[in-house]
């Protein structure tokens, strides 16, 4: 039993790694690595929202979206999926406001230090990507926590990872045509293929 | 006038490409190009949900409220992506298997948030049908690059028919797996832009 939900983490975090195997939340990973100490931030609040709304979402669909998941109202044989979409980006965008203001309330320092991202979040593919893959894979309640867990410290860790090396990178001397954007995809295709080298770990 | 919406549709393609120059939905973009027929279908969905999104939220466009546009311009995406969904679940249920979450994911790519944002909100319906048309092609220029190098180096053929016959079945083009591989989607679109900054120099970016 915890076997199968390490195995979930472990697949999450580096196997099935959310940027680097499925290049979600591209835009932002490539937007906000340019330090580490935003790259931290921003990796926290992924790491956070993920865990939430992932869970949640799996509860919506569970109890409310799947074909004959309605029977206790009396509305068996009613198949929801197909809202699904309209559902989850609604709870994600709710979980977002709620957080947002629960920490403006009762943790202002970490308010504070995360700042802009927490409303970025919403539109981060990431973060929807990691619902749609649990509804996918049908995991149940207890391994939905452990996969957002898993799928958002993975997210985070590679994009710290990339900051990390793109501080270092401004002292090299790169091609006109490839400074900046150019440079940062191929270094990102690079640490994909480290990434590679996690698959087929399996517990 | 006509110049003008030429321009309007023409610029994202080269001039200020959406992938290439504005980082805007590259997020669902690498994932589905491994086949050129899984290419081809997301930048179909993705012109359409454009278009249209483009095309509703300018209509609307004196009538939201400014505090609650990012809702209203989400609940507006989702719609068309659920029906883009759908359609391709009907009509193409093989493709929308390989796609996966992909699709659904058009909701949360940045083009369609951004262009709805920038463009639509403060500019009239037809130039913003086609600065949507514009956008949507050319994020496919690159979807389709990006998957016909990949299906052709990676499998030796072109939407699923053999182009070059594999060594393994006697012929003489040996694949190149790792073009299949995730990694190799970074390293074409990396190269893609510094040939486009090499021939289009203004778009290099500031040493820092």
């Amino acid at each position: 039993m915890l076997e199968a939900y390490l195995n979930i983490f472990l697949r999450a975090v580096f196997v099935e790694n959310m940027a680097l195997a499925f290049f979600l939340g591209m835009c932002t990973f490539l937007a906000v690595s340019r330090r580490v100490q935003t790259a931290i931030g921003l990796g926290i609040a992924v790491v956070v929202v993920q865990t939430i709304t992932v869970p949640v979402n799996n509860v919506v669909y569970q109890h409310l979206l799947r074909a004959d998941a309605l029977a206790w109202a009396g509305l068996g044989g009613l198949d929801l999926t197909f809202v699904g979409l309209i559902s989850y980006i609604g709870v994600i965008a709710a979980m977002v406001q709620i957080l947002e203001m629960f920490l403006d309330r009762y943790v202002p320092a970490l308010y504070n230090a995360l700042g802009i991202f927490l409303p970025l979040i919403t539109v981060n593919c990431a973060i929807l990507g990691g619902s749609l893959f649990m509804v996918e894979r049908d995991y149940n309640f207890g391994e939905s926590v452990v996969f957002g867990f898993g799928s958002g410290l993975g997210w985070a860790l590679a994009l710290v990872a990339l900051a990390g090396i793109r501080e270092k990178m401004k002292y090299s001397n790169v091609p006109a045509g490839l400074r900046g954007l150019g440079i940062t995809f191929i270094t990102v295709g690079l640490m994909a293929l480290a990434f590679m080298s996690f698959s087929g770990i399996q517990l | 006038m006509a110049s003008k919406a030429l321009r309007i549709l023409f610029d994202p393609l080269f001039n200020n490409n959406p992938i290439a120059l504005q980082i805007l939905g590259i997020c669902s973009a690498l994932a589905v190009t491994t086949m050129l027929s899984t290419s081809a279908t997301m930048c179909i969905a993705v012109i359409f949900v454009i278009t249209c999104s483009n095309g509703a939220v300018s209509l609307i466009r004196h009538h939201i409220p400014g505090s609650i546009r990012i809702i209203v311009q989400m609940t507006i995406i989702a719609s068309l992506v659920i029906i883009v969904d759908q359609f391709i679940k009907a009509y193409a249920y093989d493709i929308s298997k390989q796609l996966s979450v992909f699709v659904g994911l058009i909701i949360t790519n940045c083009i369609v948030m951004g262009r709805a944002e920038v463009y639509a909100m403060k500019n009239g319906v037809g130039a913003s049908l086609l600065d949507g048309l514009g956008n949507g092609l050319g994020y496919s220029l690159i979807l389709l690059v990006v998957g016909t190098v990949r299906e052709l180096t990676g499998s030796g053929s072109l939407f699923g028919r053999q182009v070059m016959t594999l060594a393994t079945e006697g012929g003489w083009y040996v694949p190149n797996g790792l073009m299949l591989l995730p990694p190799s989607a970074f390293f074409i679109i990396g190269l893609f832009i510094w040939v486009l900054r090499t021939w289009k120099s203004e778009q290099v970016e500031e040493e820092g």
